[in-house]
């Protein structure tokens, strides 16, 4: 379990904003951060990672104190066990992929971490080749690796996704789901990506200037915006699953999520990622696929 | 036949100065590239006081101070044995702050180029500051480091007021190419002033060049 209690005065581009958070995690969630730019988002994982000095409260990780103002305890970076994929990937350049992992590992830790991860994470192949010859999902594969090489607890990722088109956009999504189970872990996303939320997280917490506004499942939160009588908009499935007779897909519009009911004799068209028209006949919903 | 020492001399403390100052100015251009202490512009300052400052000036300080006739220089001579006044290692010293900001202003300005999350990232992986230096920051601004060892070397070849002031003008201890040609050309000896002249011509152009051709190959590397 994280315990967030913290405040920190921040320099934001519209002048001073104070972050003020007060959060628990549950462990082996995904939590995602949710907001606008400069809402304080990478602020919060820069705190957590002890990049970032709060000006007062505490960080309680798992029971143990990481950070606590009044007893002046504050755990440096390097004695946090974290896993952080910053969002410019930040690999070393003048290391191969496999040194990159491997500088990663601490010291007397079994290297066998690293070949498990390359085999779960398919970089078998980009193994010795340099970053800058990787591209933008390769380099994400490897930055994902590599935080996990030291085994953390906890992963931090600051808006991984972010910078890479729709198709290996949902790669990745797999492996970071794939990864948040099989390692157990607490994750923490910064994702604009409405879709992207819903599919992965447990969790999302709502920052606005700096405070967190609401929190709650991401069911809940997103699909109860906006739902309008009469529409006839384009979208994308997220998700398509089957409940008792009726299958139901998932359908991002723009930046709401709506759920529709589709019939078996459809379904078997319809695939995660397709674009597809929503429009109201008489009583729900009916979905229209979209071609190219 | 010219006397070959005046060359030998002069590229024996560009080596030793060089070395030296490689090993101080890593540490000095870390802290000055993380720094947000007070004291920050002022050691900037004073590192690059020799880029404006004449080079007599810098040699006149350096010789009132290491006389024997002043506590320092007397306690450099009776307590260490070392006479810093007209000998070689008074021109190593004087050689070292005389071309200090060559050397770390390339380092600095490259460790500060590097996006901070390499370090970072680095850190949070439970790397010490020390090893992140070495094995990730370091590494990955050769070109800085080539620039500053060259640049250095190059410039304490080119030394001349801050020699003439500090080292005199002893043959086979502190006279140096660039004081054996002032020395000839006063004798009004033009063939070895020519042949001093040239010598250095000759290899400071390769060396510039060579640092020139290897870092316009990694730039394109890096823009590719």
């Amino acid at each position: 379990m994280i315990v967030l209690d913290i405040d920190k005065k921040l320099l934001a581009a519209d002048g001073e904003m104070h972050l003020e958070l007060n959060l628990t995690l549950e462990k082996g969630k995904l939590i995602t951060l949710y907001g606008e730019s400069g809402a304080g988002k990478t602020s919060t994982l820069r705190l957590l990672s002890g990049l970032m000095k709060p000006d007062q409260g505490r960080i309680i990780v798992n029971g143990k104190t990481w950070f606590d103002s009044d007893k002046k305890i504050n755990l440096p970076p390097q004695k946090r066990k974290i896993g952080y994929v910053f969002q410019d990937y930040a690999l070393f350049p003048n290391m191969t992929v496999l040194e990159n992992l491997e500088f990663a590992l601490a010291k007397g830790q079994d290297k066998k971490n690293v070949s498990d991860l390359i085999e779960i994470i398919e970089l078998g192949t980009l193994q010795h080749r340099k970053p800058e010859t990787l591209s933008g999902g390769q380099k994400q594969r490897v930055a994902l690796a590599r935080a996990l090489a030291e085994r953390p607890d906890i992963l931090l990722l600051d808006e991984p996704l972010a910078a890479l088109d729709i198709k290996i956009r949902l790669k990745l999504q797999d492996y970071i789901q794939k990864i948040h189970r099989e390692f157990n872990l607490t994750t923490i996303l910064i994702s604009h990506d409405i879709g992207e939320i819903v599919k992965l997280s447990d969790h999302v917490i709502f920052l606005e200037k700096g405070s967190i506004v609401r929190q709650g499942n991401p069911d809940e939160l997103f699909i109860n915006r906006n739902i309008s009588g009469k529409f006839k908009f384009t979208g994308e499935i997220l998700k398509i699953e089957q409940q008792e007779i009726v299958h139901i897909a998932t359908v991002l519009i723009q930046n709401s999520v709506v759920k529709v009911i589709v019939q078996d004799s459809e379904v078997q068209d319809l695939h995660v990622g397709d674009k597809v028209l929503v429009a109201t006949k008489a009583f729900n919903p009916i979905l229209y696929k979209i071609e190219g | 036949m010219i006397d070959w020492s005046p060359l030998l001399l002069t590229f024996e403390l560009a080596a030793v100065t060089t070395i030296i100052l490689l090993v101080i100015s890593i540490p000095l251009s870390a802290w000055l590239a993380n720094s947000k202490s007070r004291l920050k512009p002022v050691i900037e300052t004073l590192v690059s006081m020799p880029l404006v400052l004449p080079p007599t000036v810098l040699g006149f300080y350096f010789l009132m101070a290491f006389s024997p006739n002043n506590a320092f220089g007397e306690w450099m001579n009776e307590w260490l044995g070392i006479k810093l006044v007209f000998s070689f290692p008074g021109l190593v010293i004087a050689s070292i702050l005389y071309s200090l900001p060559f050397m770390v202003h390339p380092i600095q300005s490259g460790l500060s180029g590097l996006p901070s999350s390499i370090k970072e990232a680095a850190y949070v992986m439970g790397k010490s500051k020390v090893t992140t230096l070495f094995r990730v920051q370091l590494p990955n601004i050769k070109p800085a480091l080539l620039t500053g060892i060259v640049l250095s070397f190059a410039h304490t070849v080119g030394e001349f007021g801050v020699v003439l002031m500090i080292g005199g003008n002893i043959p086979g201890k502190t006279k140096v190419a660039s004081i054996a040609i002032y020395d000839e050309v006063e004798a009004l000896n033009y063939g070895a002033a020519n042949v001093y002249s040239m010598i250095l011509f000759a290899i400071t152009f390769c060396i510039l060049l060579a640092v020139y051709l290897v870092n316009g190959k990694h730039l394109k590397k890096l823009g590719r």
